[in-house]
């Protein structure tokens, strides 16, 4: 016999933005819906049609619902009306609400990865407001940061969450789960705009490519065809070791991240601040990206009360290579985005380079010279990808040359 | 004989020493609204003269100040000035003091602009007052009296116009910095408090807000800056000095013999001494006593002199509770050390309160033009019937449990102790102690002191015994002549009339 | 007392308010500024010297013993400050000792209740409190928001609190002042002892205007008790007991900045507000409470002043660590303080002759000659609700319920800047409305909304719109971040009430500006 009570969310004292939702079918007597609300004044009567709603979706027509409501927005509620009904009926029906305007936009290949936030995918309370914080990316988090026995509510909150959170801008990331339930993931992420999917426990080319054909195969049934971006995590000895091929394994690979904790574990050692033993797996890892022309992005910094050592470790990272970091806090976006930034000196000379660069250019010189100094190729490109930066980040304007050389004049 | 209308108002006659009971209620200002004041709290404005316009001054107006500028005050006389330009006549003068420096408010009084001074006078107004020359009668009133007379509503002030060694915009004012600093400004606390109006005059305009406020800018209505309120010198003496007189050296260390012997003087007790020549000298008796033992007084009740803040220092003394400072020491003392406490004298001498400090004092020491042989006491006037002093706290202050006034037998020929005072000030029954440098009265209500002190080798005599002693030696002397005529009242600090001053016949 | 309420009218902000409430006429709200005044302050009693003993000492047995002789019976107002917060153990014993004596159909006027208090809710129903007109906190205002009490309750602000006991609005028959320090004359401050929160300003008026002061403490030191924040010469009774206060309930140890992520990033919005608006400036002065987000505007505040170099003339407190440090560290050189939120503060205020205590009647009093509020060039609040109107509401939630007293926030609108940094919802419950459930202050004197989707700049505010036209910063019309809220939220439904009143808002004049209705339960 099926079983005949299901339940799914979070409750507790501490529990904001979220509900718990106990559902028993029965063989008669109707829907009855019981509601305990915390804004039931202004929205127990929403909530109600809500629930409604769902079971006639579902053609429940006797059932009991409980509803322990902690301020849960319309998606969250509905998200986990279906995780109880699915748990005592098999369906495939989606209880879809409209996908907003709002998430209608799309990343680049290239685009700037300073900062991704984690959100944990079975905690929405963290969701509607990670967006204001202005990190580069969110990423709604199926695997490490859910329990075993919640993946599949986890689902369907972070599908809902595609659909009508509104991240303002931030690309739109899930890190899904190892293989085979990350490829189950999948349906649930692909037809909802994600962005960028980032693959645990990545160790070779072939999970990429088992990855990709599950995605394509989604996309065919929606008429996708915008490819899904994607950045490998790199969290093992033999990852590592493999991490150039991971790199080059498909065009969609736009980024490698590296996990530490789960690398210095397969070490057999233990994480340090000063990090000499992931240093060889760091430096590996950035040496891999560049040659693949990716980029290499770092694991996150655990001490979330530290503002100060948070900026150290960016410094580090930056000089090492890597152009990005995890987040698992959102006050470390803002200190990540100015440590990875490029200096005010570093932007003069840059300009300098660079208006050298375009002088020498329309003056039709082959050989571009500062003062008596000769600039190489590598230098300049270098400039270029320090002003552009500089312009992404708003720290000078597109049209800086004309004050650069107003500036020359006077 | 005491008259029961001065001035056109009733009064009530003198009942006897804690027996007149209040039964009304406390005078209520009109309730402002800040809509009617500025919303940047600037309420600085041009002149004096505008500032007393805008408050509506007009004919029969009470005007209020206080004298905490002492005879270097020069803001007082200036409003009497823009008064008379102005034309308006018939004001009545409320003074916490005057000063020889106020003579030139006489014009005034001779031209109509001002009807009557009610507050303690001291030499030229006292004279002029004295000879009958002003329209209204004077009332003089204790400091304690004072606060209860406008407290009660017995003296309605329209316009209080208070000087302010420095204030900000807003009004808030203190006394601790600025060229006119005097330390504090407790005698203007009921002045705002009570006021339909209040301007804030001062020298020194500081930035909001100015610490400590003395002056509460939330009762303040206008704000006037003018280049000088007061000349430093006059106000504040550089410092105090104990006498050099080799008499009033005795009588002070009798008096602090006397104090030690009965045992008044003990570890933790209060005690007050003023800021005269022979008050000095006692206290600095009484320090070296405190030393000596390794007493200390619990508090001293200023007026502060560096000596009392000497005693501060030394932990001789733990707290000076102060509503006037008489030198730069006393008011560097104010501002820089947290026991020296501004005490306005709402606080220590109002009767019409639930209590006051000058009845826990243990030791007072005070001062007399005369006393009488039922030890009556006599401020204001001299023997010759010249009304030329204040009252001061002086009756707030005979409610200390010991009080003792030391003084001498006679001065310039002229005797002090009397069959009767010329004006009684303070009833008897209130007067423990004289000390004189030929000896000693004790009240004899006081048979605890006179029993404490019946083996002592100081010289304890009845009073009636050293009137005698003065009489021999500068033989009997003449009445004055007085006119029947009432020129000034003074009242007990309840309210009543204790008694009047009358006219002088040169 | 008379009829609960009566008379209903609209008031100048269209809100429907009785004209008579608990038997007394009262005045509707004539609009900001309208309401003068034209009557004279309220005149106790004269009393005289003659009736108090000589040697100073008011000391009597017991609390019971006081307000034996204090003459307490059927119908008074009695009267108790809210310094000792959560912790107070004053205000239940005097009903305690009230119940046990019989009397009945008291009216409690606290400065502030707390959750503390929810023990005095068996004397509202047995009749011995009829009821409270102050500050409700929780369990108090879920009982007066259910209709339970029998009169109807009086919100005021801090300083019309003042106004109302200044102007004969409020005769108080007792006040009992707990104090963490006091003398046998009873002079009393809060400075020292066991209990200490700093200052007992809420107290002043009570002090000064009621017609018995009884001064409670359990710290009774020798005379003189300097300083004598409360004034011994208005006090008829004191009383030593083993306790007034439980210390860890009056004060944090020491108050923390938020960590939440959403309300730091609303405090440095504000701060950088204020820097561009150009209100941080050298010699400003700001007024920013102990609430988390409160105290990081603050904190943000010092970080920019640092920066820069520049200094603040003052700070208004209540006063805590931050504002402490800043002060200390020379950024702020006066902090006018009204009460103190943790130890620091506290101890600051006993040493450190710039931390200065001052009352309601200097700080928020509007009928005085000015007060200080109006001076403040900035002061950050917080609000339950705010409408399109920029009318905002501090004592009623959403769904009705009465659950915050006014504080001294109506007073503080009065600010040269007015910032309301709060969420754009709160647990799906949207801030911004068409219409405040109770309008506390009205819009007129709110200036900016700094929500963490975008900041409402005031239409009336002209000068800060064109200060901030080219600013990195969100700035949008009020309507449309109530739009996304409800975007996000959805929109809400409009709450029941009954028809019948529980409680009426007081503005800073005296007059009513709204009244709470009884919330269908």
């Amino acid at each position: 016999m099926s079983p005949k009570i299901a339940t799914a969310g979070n409750t507790g004292k501490k529990i904001r933005s979220d509900c718990f939702v106990t559902l028993e079918l029965k063989d008669k007597g109707g829907i009855q819906i019981e509601q305990k609300s915390k804004v039931e004044v202004l929205y127990g009567k929403a909530n109600i049609e809500l629930c409604k709603d769902v079971l006639s979706f579902y053609g429940i027509e006797n059932a009991q619902l409980t509803l322990d409501d902690k301020g849960a927005v319309s998606l969250i509620i509905a998200a986990r009306i279906e995780a109880v009904v699915k748990q005592l009926i098999d369906t495939d029906k989606e209880y879809l609400l409209d996908f907003i305007e709002e998430n209608k936009y799309f990343s680049e290949k290239d685009q700037l990865r300073f900062s991704r936030l984690y959100l944990p995918g079975n905690s929405p309370s963290m969701m509607l407001n990670a967006g204001i914080h202005d990190p580069n990316g969110i990423i709604l988090d199926l695997e490490d940061s859910v329990a075993f026995d919640r993946k599949k509510e986890a689902q369907l909150v972070v599908r809902n969450a595609l659909r009508g959170i509104n991240f303002y801008g931030a690309e739109r990331m899930v890190r899904i789960n190892q293989f085979p339930m990350g490829l189950e993931d999948l349906k649930y992420l692909v037809p909802h705009n994600v962005h960028m999917l980032l693959v645990p426990k990545c160790e070779g080319a072939e999970q990429i490519k088992e990855l990709e054909e599950k995605i394509v195969e989604i996309q065919k049934q929606h008429n996708i065809e915008r490819p899904v971006l994607l950045m490998p995590i790199i969290e093992s000895a033999l990852g590592v070791e493999k991490s150039f091929e991971i790199a080059t394994s498909s065009e969609n690979v736009v980024a490698l991240a590296i996990g530490l904790e789960d690398y210095t574990a397969d070490l057999g050692t233990r994480r340090t601040n000063e990090a000499i033993e992931s240093f060889y797996a760091r430096t590996r890892i950035v040496n891999a990206c560049k040659a693949a022309s990716i980029q290499a992005i770092d694991s996150v910094f655990s001490d979330v009360g530290d503002m100060d050592a948070l900026r150290e470790n960016v410094k580090v990272s930056k000089g090492l290579g890597f152009e990005g970091m995890g987040c698992i806090h959102p006050r470390q976006i803002k200190v990540i985005h100015e440590s990875f930034a490029p200096e005010t000196v570093e932007i003069e000379k840059a300009k300098k380079i660079v208006n050298a660069f375009i002088d020498a250019t329309e003056r039709g010189l082959g050989v571009v010279s500062l003062g008596t100094k000769m600039i190489d190729p590598p230098v300049v490109k270098r400039a270029e990808t320090t002003i552009n930066l500089a312009i992404n980040l708003g720290l000078i304007s597109e049209n800086w040359r004309e004050d650069f050389l107003n500036e020359q004049a006077s | 004989m005491v008259p029961t209308e001065i001035n056109g108002e009733e009064v009530i006659p003198f009942q006897g020493v804690g027996k007149h009971k209040p039964t009304g209620r406390k005078y209520a200002p009109p309730i402002p609204t800040a809509i009617d004041y500025p919303d940047d709290g600037n309420k600085v404005i041009g002149t004096l003269k505008e500032a007393l316009q805008k408050c509506g001054l007009k004919d029969g107006m009470t005007i209020s100040t206080h004298h905490h500028l002492r005879n270097g005050d020069l803001v007082s006389n200036t409003i009497f000035d823009a008064a008379a330009e102005m034309g308006v006549k018939d004001l009545v003068w409320f003074p916490s003091a005057s000063f020889p420096c106020h003579e030139p408010v006489i014009k005034y009084l001779e031209d109509g602009t001002v009807n009557r001074i009610e507050g303690s006078m001291n030499g030229p107004l006292g004279k002029f007052v004295s000879q009958g020359k002003m329209k209204g009668t004077a009332v003089l009133r204790s400091h304690g009296g004072r606060v209860q007379a406008i407290q009660d509503g017995e003296v309605k002030i329209d316009i209080a116009v208070l000087a302010a060694p420095s204030s900000d915009f807003f009004g808030n004012g203190n006394a601790s910095s600025g060229p006119s600093a005097c330390g504090v400004l407790g005698y203007a606390t009921t002045d705002f408090m009570y006021a339909d109006k209040v301007i804030v005059v001062t020298d020194n305009l500081v930035d909001f807000p100015n610490m400590p406020m003395e002056i509460q800018g939330n009762y303040v209505d206008f704000v006037v800056v003018i280049d000088k309120i007061g000349i430093p010198e006059k106000i504040v003496s550089g410092t105090t000095q104990i006498t050099k007189s080799p008499d009033r050296l005795l009588i002070a260390e009798l008096t602090a013999q006397f104090l030690q012997e009965s045992e008044i003087l003990k570890d933790g007790c209060y005690m007050q001494a003023g800021a005269g020549g022979t008050s000095l000298a006692i206290g600095h008796y009484i320090h070296q006593i405190l030393k000596e033992k390794g007493w200390k007084s619990k508090l001293g009740f200023g007026g502060s002199t560096k000596y009392m803040v000497q005693m501060l220092e030394e932990g001789t003394m733990e707290h000076i509770m102060d509503a006037q400072a008489f030198d730069l020491d006393a008011v560097a003392s104010i501002a820089n050390n947290k026991n020296h406490h501004q005490f306005p004298v709402f606080n220590a001498y109002n009767h019409h309160s639930k209590g006051n400090l000058t009845s826990m004092m243990d030791i007072m020491i005070l001062g007399a033009t005369e006393v009488d042989v039922n030890f009556n006491g006599n401020v204001a006037t001299h023997s010759d019937g010249y009304l030329l002093h204040g009252i001061g706290g002086w009756q707030n202050c005979l409610h200390a449990k010991n009080v003792i006034l030391p003084i001498p037998l006679f001065r310039d020929r002229i005797p002090v102790i009397k069959d009767e005072v010329t004006t009684i000030c303070g009833p008897g029954e209130m007067i423990d102690i004289i000390v004189t440098e030929r000896g000693i009265a004790i009240n004899p209500r006081r048979t605890d002191l006179i029993e404490k002190m019946k083996n002592s080798s100081l010289p304890v005599k009845t009073i009636e015994e050293l009137k005698a002693e003065a009489e021999a030696i500068c033989g009997p002397s003449q009445k004055p002549t007085i006119s029947d005529e009432v020129v000034a009242a003074i009242k007990w600090v309840d309210g009543t009339v204790i008694d009047v001053v009358r006219k002088v016949i040169d | 007392m008379g009829k609960k309420y009566a008379n209903l009218v609209k008031n100048a902000v269209g809100r429907m308010v009785p004209t008579e409430v608990n038997g007394q006429t009262q005045v509707p709200f004539q609009g900001v500024g309208k309401h003068k005044p034209n009557a004279r302050k309220y005149e106790p009693k004269i009393s005289s010297c003659a009736d108090f003993p000589e040697d100073g000492n008011k000391q009597v047995a017991s609390l019971k013993e006081a307000l034996i002789k204090a003459g307490l019976k059927d119908g008074m107002t009695i009267t108790t400050h809210h310094h000792f917060r959560n912790g107070d153990l004053v205000a239940n014993q005097i009903f305690d000792i009230a119940k046990e004596l019989g009397v009945k159909g008291l009216r409690w006027v606290p400065s502030a209740s707390f959750p503390c208090h929810e023990h005095l809710i068996q004397y509202l129903e047995d009749g011995t409190i009829h009821h409270i007109e102050g500050s409700m906190n929780g369990p108090l205002g879920r009982y007066a928001s259910y209709g339970k009490m029998k009169g109807m309750g009086v919100l005021r602000s801090h300083g019309g609190r003042y106004q109302a006991i200044q102007d004969g609005e409020l005769h108080i028959d007792i006040t009992v002042i707990g104090a963490a320090c006091a003398d046998m004359f009873g002079n009393a401050n809060g400075l020292f002892g066991p209990s200490a929160s700093g200052l007992l300003g809420f107290a002043l008026a009570d002090s000064q205007y009621a017609d018995k002061v009884i001064v409670v403490t359990d710290n009774m030191v020798p005379f003189p008790c300097s300083p004598w924040q409360i004034q011994g010469n208005y006090v008829d009774y004191t009383v030593q007991i083993d306790q007034v206060g439980v210390p860890e309930k009056i004060i944090s140890g020491t108050t923390q900045i938020t960590k939440s992520p959403d309300r730091l990033l609303l405090a440095e919005m504000t701060a950088q507000l204020c820097l561009e608006a150009g209100i941080i400036k050298d010699g400003f002065s700001f007024q920013s409470g102990a609430g988390g987000t409160s105290l990081a505007v603050g904190d943000y505040f010092a970080k920019i002043m640092r920066e820069k170099n520049i200094k603040a003339r003052f700070a208004r407190g209540g006063s805590n660590k931050y504002l402490v440090d800043m002060l200390n560290e020379g950024l702020i050189e006066y902090i006018l303080d009204g009460q103190t939120f943790d130890l620091d503060g506290v101890k600051s205020m006993g040493e450190n002759p710039n931390h200065v205590w001052t009352s309601p009647f200097t700080s928020y009093n509007y009928h005085g000659k000015g007060n200080f509020a109006g001076l403040v060039d900035v002061v950050i609040l917080g609000a339950t609700e705010v409408d399109v109107n920029f009318n905002a509401n501090v004592v009623t939630h959403s769904d009705g319920l009465l659950l915050h007293g006014i504080g001294g926030w109506q007073n503080c609108l009065f600010s040269k800047t007015v910032v309301l940094p709060i969420p754009l919802f709160r647990d799906r419950i949207p801030v911004i409305l068409d219409e405040v459930t109770t309008l506390c202050g009205p819009g007129e004197l709110i200036d900016v909304i700094v929500t963490e989707r975008g900041i409402a700049i005031n239409p009336k505010r002209k000068d800060l719109i064109e200060k901030l036209k080219d600013s990195n910063l969100p700035i949008k019309t009020i309507q449309e971040l109530k739009e996304e809220a409800e975007k996000i939220c959805g929109k809400p439904a409009k709450p029941e009430f009954d028809d019948e009143l529980v409680a009426v808002i007081k503005w800073v004049d005296g007059t009513i500006i709204d009244s709470v209705k009884k919330v269908k339960s």
